[in-house]
């Protein structure tokens, strides 16, 4: 186990780097936004002398380099600075809706990676039969639709139609916990569409792909019935690119769900970030991005140590 | 010879056809086999042979792509052909059971092998976890596991391969089945090795009068297992006899063909007599290692012009790495290696083409060492390009002489890719690639030992030819000692990373031996069928265990 935590120690270190070159990316990226930054925020209407006065006030004056070791310096101890447009601190204006953001993708989570796994497994199992087809059908034809018109079709048969569910999930701090599953359950319903087929199809093809090896074989010889050997003797040695798969969909549901919250007015991350970036708030887009970046590094951290724990070579050094 | 009992197994006129090209071809032609409680039958035949299939079959199972198509298969009164899965399924484990060619691919890597094991007898409810588990303990302690009690509760790759080819064997013995597949159970291991589990499986069998199939291409391996031998020729039988009138008066020409197949001999070079002939390599004091293990230690041999040394051990001995030190892939932690009497930089990156064009490679698996998108005279093509700098049709006759050196009619093979190829043809379009950049020296790492023994003679008649065309110096490294009688001119000896013995071939194979030249050539099967018995009392057993657990 001394290795693992090495390894772990390793990563985050490696990771650290890389949250470092991409908050310089971000940095930049915002600098190369066309058009002064104090012109956007002010509009059209602004004069002369207040556009130089905030200018001066942000401190556009200065070299970018300088700005961004202040802005890293700020960033390395909680202080992402302040809103151009609320005048709010990015740290309070962030927070909630991250929250939100991550309470909506482990609500998918919890439901879409064990529908997709069994499925995978249930698939592997009964391949070329009518059953895989249909499931491939089905879930290819969910994920190559955009999520917005999933989201529109499941609001009009879920909640215009049929009054199941509301069609805005909007939040209020004095809602039962049932209250706001009930709420947020269309969005979650949606992204769990969009992310199901990619993870099982991988559960399928890993498993697949293992059964053509002499130990399936041998396994078969030794009279282990068909849905034994799935479970049992091929996914145990499958979990490592399913585990990857996992992950990346775990992100997506984290940095990709700007559509879905539009749709249904969901107050995330996503959509704060998409109002920042109209508005030239650089402070709060640096800070997402910065978010984003982290949940994919720490994601991928994860895949990587469960790739480990789930292999026996590694558990079990000679 | 078995006295006739009651018939346990009866195949007759067996068809099995594969599914390849879009359309079912036969692949098994109508064999018919009888097989008594209690008697070993030995199964022969080069691959391709249909041996594999026709154990599978007796277990009535067909692997992916394949399917019985005629005949029956008749088990203890059942006839398998028509049996249901369900049932079928419960025969596999219980009452028929197999040992696969490589034990290290056929556990599996994800649960412990006492698991494994018992997996069967928790299954049908023969035992009880614990009971299950303490049987297996005794199965190994039987097959002379080391630390039975404690062996079974690693994983696979804790466990060495002579090991978990007996563990596997113990695990086929768990519900004390009344036959066994044996198939190819020896092959993937070294002849020290191969011994032992000879030892353990002939011992099991005979304690529990459990019938079995033994499946090999090894003919002295099968005259030590099997009471009687069928011949096998693409699908269809050959000849069937008891062993001993089989290997004294075997009938067929194509079962002589395969009697006499060890015996291309050339007659063996001296090393040149003038003291001022410098050797072609010479590799001096050479220590090497994987990151923070060392694997060889002092390794110096010198090979001359025109000559061939053999470089014999088993797995893990440092033949191969040796090889990668000479070729630059490996740089030595100290020594050097001459070419000609001139240091070679000990990085391939920092030799000059020249150097590298001198020294040249050719594979043992053809298979995973031609890039199979590539056509055959791009293959060749390449390094008589790159080191010949020919272009166009001085590059394509050069390509079309290569190919008539390794005897491939350029017409036909110029532009194949090499899936369309056989192992042997793949093997010689290997030797092609190598001679392509007009080497002086040349390694071939156990490039005859995944090929039948016909083809692998073709192979070695091809080199030996080539040798003498163009005085090419061969390092040939090998495990096979009846190689190393046909085409050697000295032999190195090497063990856990260093040199024992070294000298040329005629004194090598003379006695006195070193302790461990003695045990490698002692070990490798002979044609007697009373070789392994008489071997074993020679050596007492405890020293056998010793030998094969290093």
């Amino acid at each position: 186990m001394g290795d693992i935590l090495k390894l772990v120690a390793k990563r985050l270190g490696l990771g650290l780097i890389t949250l470092f070159v991409v908050s310089i990316l971000i940095f930049f990226a915002v600098e190369l936004l066309p058009g002064d930054i104090a012109q956007a925020v002010l509009g059209q209407a602004a004069t002369q002398e207040t556009v130089a006065a905030l200018r001066e006030k942000l401190g556009l004056d200065q070299p970018a380099i300088f700005r961004y070791l202040q802005w890293l310096g700020g960033a390395l101890t909680g202080d992402f600075g302040v809103s151009l447009v609320s005048g709010e601190r990015v740290s309070a204006a962030i927070g909630g809706r991250f929250v939100s953001t991550l309470f909506l993708a482990t609500y998918a989570a919890v439901i879409a990676v064990p529908i997709s796994i069994v499925l995978g497994v249930i698939v592997a199992l009964l391949r070329n039969t009518l059953f895989d087809r249909v499931a491939n059908v089905v879930t290819l034809t969910s994920i190559s639709s955009p999520e917005f018109f999933l989201g529109y079709i499941l609001i009009l048969y879920l909640a215009v139609k049929t009054n199941y569910f509301p069609a805005i999930a909007s939040l209020s701090s004095d809602m039962t916990f049932a209250e706001l599953l009930h709420r947020t359950f269309l969005p979650a319903l949606t992204l769990v569409l969009v992310v199901t087929a990619h993870m099982m199809r991988m559960t399928r093809a890993a498993i697949i792909n293992l059964l053509a090896s002499p130990y399936i074989e041998m396994a078969r010889l030794k009279g282990v019935p068909p849905w034994k050997v799935i479970v049992k003797h091929a996914l145990p040695n499958a979990w490592a690119p399913i585990i990857n798969v996992v992950a990346l969909n775990l992100a997506y549901l984290i940095t990709g769900v700007v559509l879905v919250e539009v749709v249904f007015v969901y107050p995330g991350i996503g959509q704060l970030l998409v109002d920042a970036v109209a508005k030239r708030d650089f402070p709060i887009v640096q800070a997402c991005c910065l978010i984003f970046a982290a949940t994919f590094i720490l994601l991928n951290l994860a895949a990587d140590v469960g790739a480990i724990l789930t292999n026996p070579r590694l558990r079990h050094p000679k | 010879m078995v006295p006739r009992k009651d018939v346990l197994l009866r195949i007759t006129d067996l068809r099995i056809e594969g599914y390849s090209d879009e359309q079912w071809n036969e692949i098994v032609h109508g064999v018919s086999l009888t097989l008594h409680k209690g008697e070993v039958l030995g199964l022969i035949g080069e691959s391709g042979a249909g041996k594999s299939t026709i154990g599978l079959a007796a277990m009535g199972f067909a692997r992916d792509g394949c399917r019985i198509s005629g005949g029956s298969i008749e088990f203890d009164g059942m006839e398998l052909t028509t049996t249901p899965q369900s049932d079928l399924r419960a025969l596999r484990g219980s009452r028929i059971a197999y040992v696969a060619q490589s034990a290290a691919s056929s556990f599996n890597p994800a649960h412990r092998i006492i698991d494994q094991h018992t997996e069967a007898p928790i299954q049908y409810r023969i035992q009880k976890r614990v009971e299950a588990q303490e049987d297996a303990m005794q199965l190994y302690e039987r097959l002379r596991l080391p630390n039975p009690g404690e062996i079974g509760f690693r994983y696979p790759h804790q466990v060495s391969g002579g090991q978990l080819q007996r563990a596997m064997t113990a695990m086929a013995m768990a519900c004390r089945p009344d036959l066994i597949i044996f198939d190819e159970p020896t092959t993937a291991l070294d002849v020290t090795t191969q011994i032992e589990v000879l030892a353990a499986i002939r011992d099991i069998v005979d304690q529990f009068n459990t019938a079995a199939i033994y499946i090999t291409h090894d003919l002295a391996v099968v005259a030590q297992m099997a009471d009687t031998i069928k011949v096998l020729l693409k699908g269809e039988e050959v000849e069937e006899a008891p062993t001993e009138e089989m290997l004294d008066t075997p009938k067929e020409d194509y079962t002589k063909s395969l009697w006499a197949v060890r015996s291309f001999k050339r007659p063996q070079k001296q090393r040149p007599s003038d003291p001022d002939t410098l050797p072609i390599v010479s590799v001096q004091g050479i220590d090497a290692s994987y990151g923070k293990t060392r694997v060889l230690e002092d390794v110096s041999f010198d090979i001359y012009p025109g000559m061939t040394v053999a470089v014999v051990g088993e797995s893990g001995s440092g033949k191969s790495t040796t090889a990668r030190c000479i070729t630059g892939l490996l740089p030595p932690d100290k020594g050097q290696i001459l070419f000609n009497g001139e240091p070679l930089p000990p990085r391939y990156q920092d030799r000059t083409k020249e150097q590298l064009r001198q020294v040249q490679m050719i594979y043992q698996m053809a298979d995973t060492a031609l890039n199979p998108k590539i056509r055959i005279c791009d293959i060749i093509g390449r390094p008589a390009q790159f080191y010949g700098g020919l272009q166009g049709t001085a590059l394509k006759s050069r390509v079309d002489e290569l190919l008539d050196l390794i005897e491939l009619e350029p017409s036909q093979f110029y532009n194949r890719l090499p899936t369309e190829l056989s192992g042997g043809q793949k093997q010689r379009v290997g030797i092609a690639r190598a001679l392509a950049a007009n080497p002086a020296f040349i390694i071939c790492d156990e490039v005859t030992s995944a090929l039948d023994q016909l083809v692998a003679e073709g192979i070695l008649k091809l080199l030996d030819r080539l040798q003498q065309e163009f005085n090419l110096a061969y390092m040939f490294i090998t495990h096979d000692l009846a190689t190393v009688r046909s085409i050697a001119d000295e032999v190195v000896v090497m063990q856990k990373g260093k040199v024992v013995e070294q000298g040329p071939k005629d004194v090598m194979f003379k006695p006195p031996h070193h302790p461990y030249t003695d045990l490698l050539l002692s070990s490798v099967p002979e044609m007697d069928p009373n070789w392994l018995t008489t071997l074993l009392e020679e050596r007492g057993t405890d020293q056998i265990g010793e030998a094969a657990d290093v």
